[in-house]
């Protein structure tokens, strides 16, 4: 089954050509004086400087620390979500009950629990945790709820004339439709949480590429500083690249992935 | 077999409460095929719903071998109006039929794929059971819903308007499908339509409801021999009669059976 990817060849050197007239005019603008070396390095000696970082224990170290915190606080987020927006919307009692709490609870900025965390966790990784697990829960909450809401009732009807139980609809009605919503969530849960970790490492000081950062910062280093940056941009490509491609293949049935298939 | 017994349906809205079935009495022998034809919205989805179990009805019961249907049935499967939105898309037509055995206890996975795929063959889509329901035609849909039914083998077989949407080949094709598949399993069939000559055609008794708020208007033998054919049967004088007084019916040109008794 092959099928029109929204992203095909072109796309893909479109954004290549992108990525390189950005690396161009960076070199530009600091070769020519427009801005301050000293703020600014020139793209050049930033990739050198990445370059000295890949050589560098205490950067794979930090990287695999910010991994695996955006990790661990999403897969909590994520399973919390479900359970979370399953229960509330399979109990009509708790879906009025929970609305209004959840309109106030979810636009939170995280970055606002960080007094909080750093008072109970201090500068542990559990800090950074609990900040990733915050801002992603809400992104995937509220996608499941979504998602439950829009199970068509004459496929449900179908699934209860002939004798699935309530088990059996949950895992083959609702389950289903709910999906596209949840791979939704969990995309836009995966880009907080990788924002979320590299700034509590950042503010709080716990291990990580946003602790290097402040390092960095810190000691003058400034195209490590800007190295460092780069890396955590490309996390966020790559976290999203890999989020849809997850999502292309599990919903390849549904509308908004699927193509024309030839017959 | 299926017994209707007084049955009224009201649907209570928030301040406004509409009577969808005032009252709705017949019965079904094992075994007959009969049609309901019934002007748009008079409530021929919502009296199958009733007797599927899906709906309570506010007053008066359904039987089913004598005894109250008060949810669904296993002996009881349901071609829906809305066939599209009645399959998943997120199965293949063969896991879509296979579904509804899943949850029968004592058939294995083996007997399970054997009656899928003899449903569909039956329907004529033996090779279709790996595509998605949304790669095929809206008639295919239709049968693939009809294989789901059948592959349940229900005694009791409800078809709410099935062939509403499809063109008038595919529609003639399928209406020969029920009555081959009537003819040869021997179920009881419910069979639902707003069209006249394909109630005649099919049933071998027709109920004509009123508008709403509905009852049975009146049940109409057909006469008509066993083995029916798309020319012959249609141009069968006594099809033509039977259509005319269906018609006249729902027109309300006769008098009603009260009014001619006084
Ligand atoms: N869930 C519901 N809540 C409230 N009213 C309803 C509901 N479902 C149906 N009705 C009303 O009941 C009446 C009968 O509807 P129903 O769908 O049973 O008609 P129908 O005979 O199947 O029509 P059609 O031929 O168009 O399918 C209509 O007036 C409709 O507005
Ligand atoms: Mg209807």
């Amino acid at each position: 089954m092959s099928r029109t990817a929204p992203a095909g060849p072109r796309g893909a050197a479109l954004g290549t050509a992108g990525l390189v007239a950005f690396a161009a005019l960076w070199e530009a603008v600091t070769r020519t004086g427009l801005v301050d070396g000293r703020f600014l390095p020139p793209f050049s000696r930033t990739v050198a400087a990445l370059g000295r970082e890949l050589g560098d224990g205490t950067f794979w170290s930090a990287l695999g620390d910010t991994l695996t915190g955006w990790a661990l606080g999403l897969a909590i987020a994520t399973a919390a979500g479900i359970a979370a927006g399953f229960v509330i919307a399979l109990v009509p009692y708790l879906r009025r009950a929970t609305a209004s709490t959840i309109e106030f609870l979810r636009p939170i900025p995280s970055v606002a629990l960080i007094p909080l965390v750093v008072l109970v966790y201090g500068t542990e990784i559990a800090s950074v945790l609990v900040l990733v697990v915050y801002a992603s829960f809400w992104q995937v909450l509220v996608q499941v709820l979504y998602g439950a809401q829009d199970v068509d009732p004459v496929a449900e009807e179908t699934a209860r004339a002939y004798g699935l139980g309530p088990w059996a609809r949950l895992r083959h009605v609702l389950w289903p439709t709910a999906l596209p919503y949840l791979m939704t969530g969990v995309r836009l849960a995966a880009a907080v949480a990788l924002i979320l970790a590299i700034t509590a490492e950042l503010v709080i000081g716990a291990p990580g590429l946003g602790n290097l950062i402040a390092v960095a910062q810190d000691s003058q280093a400034v195209p490590e500083m800007y190295a460092l940056i780069l890396v955590t941009g490309l996390l966020g490509v790559v976290v999203n690249v890999g989020a849809r491609a997850v999502e292309r293949r599990a919903l390849a049935w549904h509308q908004s992935v699927r193509g024309e298939v030839p017959v | 077999m299926l017994e209707i017994r007084h049955l009224r349906k009201v649907y209570e809205g928030t301040g406004r409460s509409v009577e969808a079935i005032r009252d709705i009495d017949f019965t079904l022998a094992q075994g007959e095929l009969v049609c309901l034809v019934g002007p748009s919205g008079c409530g021929k989805t919502t009296l199958l719903k009733c007797v599927a179990g899906l709906l309570r009805p506010s007053a008066g019961s359904v039987l089913l071998d004598g005894s109250p249907v008060t949810g669904p049935r296993p002996g009881l499967a349901i071609v829906f109006q809305e066939y599209g939105r009645s399959l998943y898309p997120w199965l293949r037509v063969g896991d879509n039929v296979e579904l509804p055995l899943r949850h029968r206890k004592g058939l294995s996975r083996t007997e399970r794929r054997t009656r899928a795929a003899e449903a569909l063959a039956t329907v004529g889509l033996a090779e279709a059971g790996r595509a998605y329901p949304w790669e095929l035609s809206g008639g295919m849909q239709q049968r693939v819903a009809i294989a789901r039914a059948l592959a349940y083998r229900p005694e009791v077989l409800l078809m709410d308007e099935p062939f509403a949407a499809v063109d008038a080949q595919t529609r003639a094709d399928l209406e020969d499908l029920v009555r081959r598949l009537w003819t040869e399993r021997g179920m009881t069939v419910l069979f639902v339509t707003h069209d006249i000559d394909e109630a005649v055609y099919l049933g071998e008794r027709v109920l004509v409801l009123s508008r709403s708020p509905t009852v049975v208007l009146e049940q109409i033998e057909v006469g008509l021999p066993v083995r029916r054919d798309q020319l012959t049967t249609r141009a069968d004088p006594e099809f033509t009669r039977l259509r005319t007084r269906v018609l006249e019916r729902i027109r309300g040109t006769v008098p009603d059976a009260a009014a001619r008794d006084q």
